[in-house]
This record gives C-alpha cells, structure tokens and sequence, in this order.
C-alpha cells in the first residue's frame, strides 16, 4: 500500500486518454489498493481516476457516502466505466485535486446509468442520480483527458433554474 | 516581483477597453491577477488585481493618457495581493421580485446578523421600466445551518412579497 502523488495542472499528462483495462491482474489489483489509499488520505475528496496518479488505465473511484444527505451506492471501484444513460441537467460547484485553489460551475447530467466493471472484474450497472452522478461524470472525464474547468457555466446566468449545488 | 495594487475603472462601454488597458500594462512589465469585469448599466467597470514593480504615482501616471483616450475613470489601491487562499462558499441565496428600495439593505443585514460572510454579489434590473423586476445572486459563508437562514429570511419575504431560493453548495471535490 502506498499514497500516490497527484498529477497537478498544468501537467500536460492530465490531458491524456486513459486506456481500457483489460483484465484484473495482481498489478490492477495493487494499483487499486493504492489508488484508495490515496483517495482516504485527500479530506473532503470524494473521488479520484488513475490518470490524476499518472496511470492511465480506465480506473475510477468515487465515494459519496461521507456525504449522507446525497443518494449514493457507496463505496464504488469502477473498471472501464461507460455511461450509457444520461438525462437532465444541473449545476452544481466542483473542486479538483489536479487544480488545486479553484472551484467553478459545471453543468452535469442530472441523471446517468453507468456501466463497469467492478473491482473482481465483474460487470456492473448503477443508475445514480445528482451529486453522485456528478463525481462519477467529473472523473470519467479525467479518464478522456478532460477537466472540469472545460465546462464552467459562467457567473451571471441569470434567472436560470439551479439544482444540486 | 513589485507591488500589488487594485485598479478600478469605470466608463462607458465600448469594445476593445480590456485590450487596450491590458497592452498598456504589459508594456509596462505588470501582471494581472485575479479581476472582475462586468456591465453595469450600460458602463464598463472592472476591478483588476496588478502586480507592477512600481510606485502608485508612476502606475497614476502610466493609465493617465489610457484613461483620457478612453474616457474612463480609474482609480488605485495598494493592497496585500492574497492569492491561492480562496474561501469556499457554503450557500447560494437567490432572489427576485418587484424592484422596489431596501432589498438589498434587508437581506444583507438578516444575513450579517447570522454572520454570513458575502463571496459575491451580482444584481441586475430586468423588466420593463413601468415594471422593472430585481435579480440578486449571493454566494457566501456561514457558520449556520440553512433552516437558520431559512427563518431569518422569512420576514423579508412576507413584507417584501419577493422570492427567494436559498440552498447550501455541497462543492464536490474529485
């Protein structure tokens, strides 16, 4: 076990495509183990992609469940994670480890259905909707080489309906 | 890396004001840091943080012939140029209704009586001039819980007969 350092904008490295993994062997299975050391370690962090540790593999893990007052499925490793459903929409603010002093709007699918696998390889699907739907969008985006400051949503939008801040 | 100070201007908009004003202060060796420029009204106004190894009279004294050229009133502060230490706010408070005096004055001061500490603020008149109707976005924080708000707000809300939407910001942080 081992904390990961975090790659850090403008680290040209964060804009790279993640590639899909293609089975779960000892390595991922460590990396894993790694990856959610990392993650209990970063307060207030309620997710985090491989590439953001300079392993670009399609890994995520997101867990919301510090955060009760949002639906949420727990604590989830998700392995080459497609979203396969989206509806809706909504705004809310989000902060990222790779950027660091700086959180700004971003507009997300309110709803999604995500298709992965889980840590054993297995296959999984989740629908999941506001918040938790938000950090799984934020770091699959990570995994396509995207941040989140690609899709701010600008001050003065006025009159336009907010949701899940 | 010089002095940090807070330039503010003021004028009437037209396009090109942030190319020119910028231009100058790069010849000049300035860096900008964090700003905020908005419409107001029909005026061109912006707050700009400027970071220039120079005395306030020689920065006077290089935006003097820019403020002229572009008839735009400016006028600077020397200030502690805090960076990377950004407050997060935990509230968003939204309100609009019938433009009509004191909504600002009322809501602020409910919310300084809980200590609720404003990030930002941005108003506009919307409407039509027999019926303008007033917008106002306030991002802050508060050591307090939403009902509390909640209920120091509700006042205004009957005796002002304006809306309000006021939710906590949960940033999420991946």
């Amino acid at each position: 076990m081992a904390q990961l350092k975090i790659l850090v904008y403008p680290d040209e490295r964060l804009r790279q495509i993640s590639q899909p993994v293609k089975g779960v062997d000892n390595k991922i299975v460590s990396f894993i183990s790694d990856l959610e050391e990392t993650l209990s370690s970063l307060l207030g962090c309620v997710g985090i992609a491989a590439p953001q540790v300079g392993l670009f593999v399609r890994i995520i893990i997101v867990d919301v469940s510090s955060r009760p007052k949002h639906k949420n499925h727990g604590h989830l490793v998700l392995i080459n994670p497609v979203i396969t459903f989206n509806e809706g929409n909504s705004i809310g603010r989000e902060g990222c480890l790779s950027v660091p002093e700086y959180t700004g709007r971003v507009s997300r699918s309110q709803y999604i259905e995500v298709k992965a696998q889980d840590r054993f390889g297995s296959d999984v699907v989740y629908q999941m909707e506001g918040y938790e739907a938000r950090a799984i969008q934020h770091e699959i985006d990570h995994l396509d080489g995207k941040l989140f400051f690609d899709s701010l949503v600008g001050k003065r939008n006025i009159l336009k309906k907010r949701t899940d801040f | 890396m010089g002095n940090w100070y807070m330039l503010t201007m003021v004028g009437k908009d037209r396009p090109g004001i942030v190319a020119e004003v910028s231009q100058v202060l790069f010849e000049a060796g300035g860096n900008l840091g964090e700003a905020s420029m908005a419409r107001l009204g029909g005026n061109f106004t912006v707050m700009l943080m400027l970071q220039i190894d120079a005395e306030k009279d020689d920065v006077e004294n290089l935006l003097q012939p820019l403020g002229e050229k572009l008839a735009l009133f400016f006028h600077i502060d020397k200030i502690i140029g805090d960076l990377y230490h950004h407050v997060e706010p935990n509230f968003r408070l939204s309100v609009h209704g019938a433009d009509q005096p004191g909504i600002v004055s009322m809501v602020a001061s409910s919310l300084a009586k809980l200590k609720f500490n404003i990030l930002n603020l941005e108003s506009d008149v919307g409407g039509s001039p027999e019926k303008p109707i007033y917008i106002m976005h306030i991002e802050g924080v508060a050591d307090c819980s939403l009902s509390s708000l909640e209920k120091s707000l509700q006042p205004l809300i009957n005796e002002k007969g304006i809306v309000m939407h006021l939710v906590s910001i949960d940033t999420m942080l991946g």
